[in-house]
Order: structure tokens, then sequence, then C-alpha cells
């Protein structure tokens, strides 16, 4: 089959036992790959707790890993959230998904837990779990080098081994699957690190086709300012964002209380690009190398890592952002939860922690301390819930939110609410078309025509994350263009539509899965603060609080445009009239 | 959602692309709206719907002279047209022919293209996020058919004179027939005053008011094309994908040094315009694509060439009324426009871009660059129907 290896590696962690079967007839024309194929695997062993044996932890590439389409080297990592309870799925940069797909497989399927640490190593289609105790209790970097060797690998560091409730996984030392606590669920199996190494050859139905549709992808990405103008994504990375966001009057502040802040020039793309004299780096496949690494190694934090690390703290020492995101990377912990988390605590507390105090509770959180650390390791909802403030954890569904203030963008709001995953900026991504005017700009002080807006979005990465490709590339290029090159690799006849259907079946049926949890129109709110109270207005933008009625008239249509009940959950007929009739 | 509708609807009237009569133009959030609710046309296109991820669909038929143009390019069961301006190289790919107004015939085109030509009759485009899209896709397939027929009968016109035999009767038929439809030449008076912007809000009236004299003029497609001047240590430049006559908001201050990249929304031709001005010294700068200046650019069949690749690697120095013409792709790629424009530019005033349209710098105020926009495609289509004299 081409564009897919048609082999899954199963792993029981308890037996530490590997089999490699046949990825499931007809997973590929349903599910695409990636994303897609996790959720589909997933099913309803949803119902298990995070850290149950039966709870599996599924890395998946699509068929465009691993071959010439661009921003093809992504994957995905699906399992259930200890942080939030949902269907939690990542999609990850490095070149994990593409070393597995040249090792054979198209999935790595782990279930059980082992006795003690174990790494999973994969190679040309062999794979073995062997004991490795040694690992146990050390980060990240430090079980690099420990593993060494060539190839790609995925760790999780302190965090994850501790049961930080947002421990990430790291891959490739800086790639992360960051948000939800996947890495907690790869610490509650005490796998502490997948090694993989292939050299075998994607099979490509028609390479000439596959460079045509390369060719019409790069021409859009060369037209863009947003991905490789001079001020773009390939020039700054995602920190090019803090100007933009500042302007706009939408970067969250000091938990949310403000939305805008006077020092975050002192973090923007330009000052880090000329402190840290970066280079361009990147995830395989991908030409827009929107990686950046200092010139003595310093990772450069992504938009929202910064700017949680630094306005939603009150924080403008650039260099203890550049350490908050190394120890967050080193200890693997989602970035975006944990400064929320640390700003959370500083309104309960009353006092914002200066740079030092900020960095000796991000160890304190992930080595579990007791105190504040083991408190604030379970996320800011269960935090301010023990506190009898949960009004002041920023997040929905218990994940934390990014940095766009919602009050600054409509559109966003109403994708931060009803997102499968929780408080996550990245399942519509409004904010392409109301702050990047991409593929044309929306009003985004406005609720008109988003529900609908935000459902085909929602639709349109949802596939995205299962073909697999970067987001970014949709500033510039769309699935019209993404469709030649999967009917280029695979053979089989797509189109931008049938690639929309595909996603709506990912989508309704993650919704599914978590209705089975219990999730309903209850947990499709915001937190009462963004109705409440009025961001940093200027008098040129006012930053109102969102209207209440407006925002339920909006979720209210955007069930209406999913065909949800009015509980906000898929029923029986539109499961089966999507093929999901197994899944009831 | 009606609203936004509405709002198309007027430009398309507004800019000569559709009749309001002919325009069907449907939207969808939560409930499905129209203009004409109560029509088949609308029945048929809200099936379109139901097997459909969109959320607005826009049928018309086009305004002359583009409805007589899309009929003569598809009346020879045409399956898909493939203009090769930069527009539809870029965006539109090429745009599909179908054979009927059935939701059916229209899912199958609209799944794989943002418009397409229901042959004999109009144009369909859809909208994902914005009935934008759909507007912008309808005005881009008018303009890809104008620039594609006029070029297509020149080069057919062309081919018959080498073998020395008569152009045939439908060719000539159907181009005295389309000339006869286009809009007189006539240049009114320059709306835009030769006015030095001394302070930043002067900056930005001059650039709203020669956005909109750009669009009323018809120098632009859709009402895309950029503006831009400098003024103390910025640039100020019209937006990504802004509408030039709705500039209001839509303006991005660039400080030149780099230093912030609140930019990263301005127009994808920034790096050009930055270009022109390190290369010029001159500070106001505007970007349009009239048809015939599109068309004379891409008037060049020399022998030898692989006429495939002429856009973006042809370095032959070529000029159209002493203003140079080179090759280049949107944005700042190996081939891209940015690298090409500037470096023609130095000493100079214009230089028209193959397949794309013309850049034009002005000392320190807009007049003068929109004069010598309007001049220059006078003097395209004065050269244009010269030419076919000759070949007619």
């Amino acid at each position: 089959m081409y564009g897919y290896t048609s082999k899954t590696l199963r792993v029981d962690l308890r037996l530490k036992k590997t089999e490699i079967i046949s990825t499931p007839t007809g997973l590929n024309k349903k599910f695409m790959g990636g994303r897609g194929f996790g959720v589909a695997l997933l099913g309803k062993r949803i119902l298990n707790e995070f850290d149950s044996p039966d709870m599996p932890l599924i890395f998946s590439s699509g068929p465009l890993v691993g071959t010439a389409a661009p921003t093809s080297g992504r994957s995905s990592v699906i399992s259930r959230s200890p942080l939030t309870g949902t269907v939690m799925d990542c999609s990850v940069g490095g070149k994990f998904g593409t070393a597995l797909k040249k090792a054979g497989f198209d999935c790595i399927e782990i279930v059980g837990i082992a006795d003690s640490g174990v790494t999973l190593t994969i190679e040309n289609g062999r794979a073995t779990v062997e004991d490795a105790e040694r690992l146990t209790g050390k980060n990240v970097e430090e079980v690099r080098k420990l593993i060494g060797g060539k190839g790609s690998d995925a760790v999780i560091g302190i965090a994850g081994e501790k049961g930080v409730k947002f421990a990430s996984i790291v891959f490739d030392g800086h790639y992360l699957a960051g948000r939800g606590g996947l890495g907690a669920v790869m610490g509650a199996k005490r796998i502490k690190a997948i090694k993989v190494k292939g050299d075998g050859a994607v099979p490509v139905y028609d390479r000439e086709e596959l460079q045509k549709a390369r060719e019409e992808i790069m021409r859009l990405l060369r037209a863009s300012q947003a991905v490789f103008g001079e001020l773009g994504l390939s020039e700054f990375g995602t920190s090019a964002f803090v100007d933009l966001i500042h302007s706009r009057r939408m970067e969250p502040t000091d938990n949310f209380r403000a939305t805008f802040y006077d020092f975050a020039s002192s973090y923007s793309g330009y000052r880090l690009k000329n402190r840290y004299k970066t280079k361009k780096t990147g995830c395989a496949g991908c030409p827009v190398l929107c990686k950046k690494v200092g010139e003595r190694g310093e990772i450069i934090p992504e938009y929202e890592t910064v700017s949680h690390f630094g306005a939603l703290n009150g924080n403008n020492d650039v260099e203890s952002i550049i350490e908050a995101n190394r120890l967050c990377n080193d200890f693997g912990m989602d970035t975006i939860s944990t400064a929320s988390t640390l700003s959370c605590y500083a309104e309960l507390e009353g006092a914002v922690p200066g740079p030092d105090e900020m960095l000796a509770l991000i160890k304190k959180i992930a080595m579990r301390e007791k105190g504040p650390g083991e408190a604030l390791a379970e996320g800011s909802y269960r935090y301010a819930q023990l506190q009898g403030r949960q009004q002041l954890s920023m997040s929905v569904k218990g994940l934390e939110l990014p940095a766009y203030d919602p009050r600054g963008a409509y559109g966003m709001a109403l994708a931060y609410a009803t997102s499968n995953r929780g408080g996550c900026h990245l399942r519509a991504y409004p904010i392409s078309h109301e702050i990047l005017r991409k593929p044309v700009a929306t009003d985004r002080f406005s609720f008109e025509g988003k529900a609908r807006i935000i459902k085909i979005a929602e639709d349109m990465n949802a596939v995205v994350d299962s073909i697999t490709a970067c987001k970014f590339v949709f500033f510039a290029a769309s699935l019209e263009e993404y469709a030649k090159a999967v009917s280029a690799v695979t053979g089989m006849d797509h189109d931008a539509q049938s690639l929309l259907k595909t996603g709506e079946r990912i989508y309704v049926l993650e919704r599914h899965l978590n209705s089975l949890n219990g999730f309903d129109i209850n947990d499709d709110d915001l937190p009462e603060r963004f109705f409440a109270e009025e961001g940093s207005s200027s008098p040129n933008i006012q930053v109102k609080p969102l209207d209440r009625e407006e925002f339920l008239a909006a979720r209210n249509n955007y069930y209406r445009a999913r065909g949800y009940g009015q509980n906000g959950v898929p029923d029986s007929d539109l499961l089966v009239s999507l093929g999901l009739g197994e899944y009831l | 959602m009606k609203r936004l509708l509405d709002k198309y609807i007027t430009k398309m009237v507004r800019q000569g692309l559709a009749g309001e009569d002919s325009i069907f133009f449907l939207g969808l959030d939560a409930e499905l709206e129209s203009n004409r609710p109560s029509e088949a046309g609308s029945t048929e296109l809200a099936r379109v719907f139901e097997m459909m991820n969109i959320n607005s669909l826009l049928y018309a038929e086009p305004a002359e002279p583009y409805r007589s143009i899309i009929c003569s390019l598809t009346e020879q069961g045409e399956e898909k047209l493939t203009p090769s301006d930069c527009e539809t190289r870029t965006f539109l790919h090429d745009i599909p022919v179908i054979e009927e107004l059935k939701a059916s015939e229209i899912f199958k085109a609209l799944s794989r293209r943002k418009a397409a030509i229901i042959r004999g009759k109009g144009i369909v485009a859809h909208g994902t996020v914005s009935p934008e899209q759909a507007f912008v896709s309808f005005s881009s397939a008018c303009f890809s058919a104008f620039v594609k027929f006029f070029t297509d009968i020149m080069f057919s016109l062309e081919d018959c004179r080498k073998k020395n035999l008569p152009a045939d009767e439908r060719t000539r038929r159907s181009f005295h027939d389309i000339v006869s439809k286009l809009p007189p030449d006539g240049i009114s008076e320059n709306p835009v005053a030769p006015r030095v912007p001394e302070q930043e809000d002067d900056v930005y009236a001059s650039i709203v008011k020669t956005g909109t004299a750009l669009v009323d003029n018809r120098l632009v497609d859709s009402y895309f094309g950029n503006i831009s001047y400098v003024h103390g240590n910025k640039i100020y430049i019209s937006q990504t994908g802004s509408s030039l006559d709705e500039l209001e908001t839509c303006i991005d201050a660039v400080p030149l040094d780099g230093s912030s990249s609140a930019g990263i929304t301005a127009s994808s031709e920034l790096s050009a315009h930055i270009g022109i001005y390190r290369a010029t010294g001159k500070k106001a700068i505007i970007h349009g694509h009239p048809k015939f200046t599109v068309i004379q650019s891409m008037s060049c069949r020399r022998e030898g060439c692989d006429l495939s690749t002429c856009y973006k690697t042809c370095r032959i120095p070529r000029f159209i009324d002493g203003i140079p013409v080179v090759s280049g792709e949107i944005g700042t790629g190996p081939t891209g426009l940015a690298h090409t424009v500037p470096e023609a530019m130095a000493g100079r005033n214009a230089v028209i871009v193959y397949g794309h349209g013309i850049f034009i710098a002005g000392s320190d105020n807009f007049s003068t660059p929109f004069d010598v926009m309007r001049t220059v495609e006078q003097k395209c289509r004065k050269e244009y129907f010269r030419a076919m004299r000759r070949l007619l």
C-alpha cells in the first residue's frame, strides 16, 4: 500500500512483549493516519483511567510522513489526558515520525505497565523492550546522552515519572508532545524512552504528481509574508507573534487580568534573534525551519512560552524565560500549563514570584516537592479548586489557555470553549483569519459567522494532523494543494472536501469518546473573568468583556453547525452517518 | 452573514463584475441565508451546502466583457482553463469547466478548486471562512479569463501569420465582439493630489485615498495590489489581503530596521517595497495589476526559450515603453520579485513583472505613480490593439 507501511507495532509492557500486526484494514480510508489513527485505535478504551494498564499510548505517523511533501515530518501521540480526562492528541515535530515510518511502522500502540523503568528500541522492523532502571530519576538531556546513537527519540523527564499532570514527552531534545500530560501517561507505564531508527523508503504512488503538488505548495509558502517574509516564522520562529499580539492588545498578562504588557518587546522575535544570534532549524521535511537555536545552543522558546513566562507572570527578564523553557524541556513539562499554573498561584497568593523564585517553583513542580510543588503539579484547575477559587484557573476543561486573550478574538473564544481537548488554540486556530488575515480577514470582535468557520477549521486541522502536515503551512496553502499531495502519495483519489469529511469524522469521534466520560455542554465554557472584566483597552482598540448572551448564541450555533444535540454531544444518527457506528 | 453577503454583492456590482440581478450569494452559519432565497437557482445552490464543508457559495453570470470571454474560452468543450498569469498560477492553479448549474457538478468541481466556470452561463466560487473568499475567487477568475483571452488570441494570430495562414473567422468574430464590449479607454482627472504627507496622519490619509482611486479606476484586480509610503524610520504599507478601497484600519507601520515583527500582517510584497525604497530612495510606492499591462508583459515568445519557466527565470532584458519587464514570483523565494524588482528599479521609477503587474515609485507623493500606472496601462492597451490590427 502506498504511503503506509501497513504495519503497527503493539507493545505490552507488562509482558515485555512486542508484536507486529497489520494496521487494521480500512483505517487509512476512514481516518487517514496520525491523529485519526490514534483516536480510532483508542476507541472505547477511553473509559479507562489514564494510568490503567489497559489505556493505550499511541504514536502514529501519516501518509505524507517521510515523503517530499513539505512539512511532512510530523507525527501524533494519543491517549487520555491526565490533566483534562479528555481524548488528548499532540502533533509533534522533529524526526520521530519519519524515523518510525522508515523503520517500517505506521503506529506504535503501547499498553500495560512495566514492573520497572524500560526503554523501547525500534530499528528497521524489529523492536525490543529493555530494562532501563539506570535512567530512572534522570532528566531528558541526560537520558539522551545515555541512550545515545543515531535515529530519533521520545523521552520523558522526571516530571513524567512523578506524574505531573501536564508532563510532556520530549522528542529529539526539544520538540514536545506538550499539552495535556501525555508524559505522565508514559511515566505511568514506566517507559522512559523510545528510540527509533529506520533506513527504509516510503512507497509513493506517483512521484511526478507529488513533485507538482510540492511546487504548488512551495510557491504559496514563498508568497506568504507570515511564513517566508522578512518578518515571518522562518526568520523569527513563532516569537514573531510577540509584537503582533502586543499591538493587538490581546496578550494575556497577570493571569489574564490585563491584555497588554509594557515590556513585551524585551522578548520579541527581533530581540531574541539578535541577543542569541539564532540559527534556523526545524522538523524533518520542513522548508520553513521555524525552530530557532542560539549560537551557544540555547533553545529559543515558542511564542506561547515567552509570552506566558513573560507577560502572564509579569516577567521581563529574558534570561529567566529562556531558562524556564530549558527547565520545562529537561524535566518534560508543558510550558503553557506550567506558566499559567504559576500565574494562577501568583494571583491566589497575591504576590508575583520574581525570576529566581519562578525558576525554583518550576523545579519544585517537576519534582512534586511537598508544598506548592506538589499542589501545582496537579495543574491550575485542581490547585485553585482545592483553594475554593477555581474561577482563577484560566483554563477550559482543565487545560490552561495559551497566549491569545479570547476578549481580543471572538472566534478564539468560541474555539477555546468548544475544543475537544480543552483550552487549545490549535484545534481551530482562528488566529489565522482573525489576526493574520489568512486566508482572508474576519472581524475579530464579532461572533458573526464564526460557528461554522470554527467547525470547518476544526475538521481541517484534524485531518492536517492526520496526513500529517504542519498547521503553519496553512497560513499560505490549503487542503486543495495538500489533497493533491495525498493523492499522489497514496494513489487514492482525495480532494479538499474528502479530506474535510475525514477531519469531521475524527473530530466527531473525539467528541463522542469524551461524551462517554461525561463531557457535555457544561464543559464548553470559558472562565468567568472573560465575561466580567475588560481587557487593556486603548483609545483605538477597545477590549471589552465578552457578551455572555452573544457567546452562548454562538456556541448554540456551533452545535447546530456540527449537528450535535442541545447538550453539545453527537447522537447516534450523526455517528452512523459518518461511518462511526462501531463506536456506539 | 447577510451583512457580509450584501457587502460583497455591492462590491461586485461596483467593480463591474456582475449585475445585481444575476448574482446568487448564499452563506451559512447556523442558518442558510441567500440574497434571493425564493428563486430556483438558490434552491439548487443550497443543495451544495449539504454536500460540502463550506460557508459561502457565489454564482453569477458575469457582466460584459467577462461573460462573452468565458463563453468564448469554453465553447470548444474545454474541461478546464489554465491561464498563465501570476494570479492563476499561484492561487487558482486552473479553472474547471462544468456543464450545468447542478449541485452534483458544482460539488465535484469545487471540491478541488476555488472557482469553476459553468459553460455558457457563469462562474461559481466558494468560501470556507468568509464570503470574501468566494468574491475574490470570482473576481480572480474574471481577471484570469480576460488576460487569457487577449493573450491567447494574439498568440494564435501570430502563429497563423508565421504559417501564412489566415485567421479563422470564428476567432475574428469573437475578438471583435468582445472588443466592442470593453469599457472605453478614457483617462479622467487624476484623483490623487500631488501632496507630500508631512505627519503620520497624512501618510495614512494619502494611502487610503490612493487605494480607493486605484480600485475606482480598476487598476487592480479584485481589490488587491499594495501601497506603501516611507515616513521617518518606518514604511507604512497596506496589509496582506486588504481591500484597497477599505484601508482605514488596514495599514501596518513597519520599522525599516526590522525591530518589530508586528508587520507580519503586511502585504506579501513588503520585501519588494523595502527593496525599492532602498534602491531608489523614492518614498511612495504603488503596485497594481492593470489588465493590458499584464497582457503585454506576457507578449514575449522568444524562440529558443522554455516558455514554461520564463515567468520565474527569464533574465533577458525587455522593455515596454522604456520600462523593464522582469521575471519574479510573489514573495521572497530565490526567484521572487523581492529580488528582481528592486534591482531593476535602480535609476527608474517603474518596473513591470511578467504576468503580474507593475510597481511604480514616486519621490514623495502618490500622484505621479498613479499617473504613470494609468498612462502605462493606456499605452499597453493601444500597443496591444495596434499589434492586433497588424495581425488581423
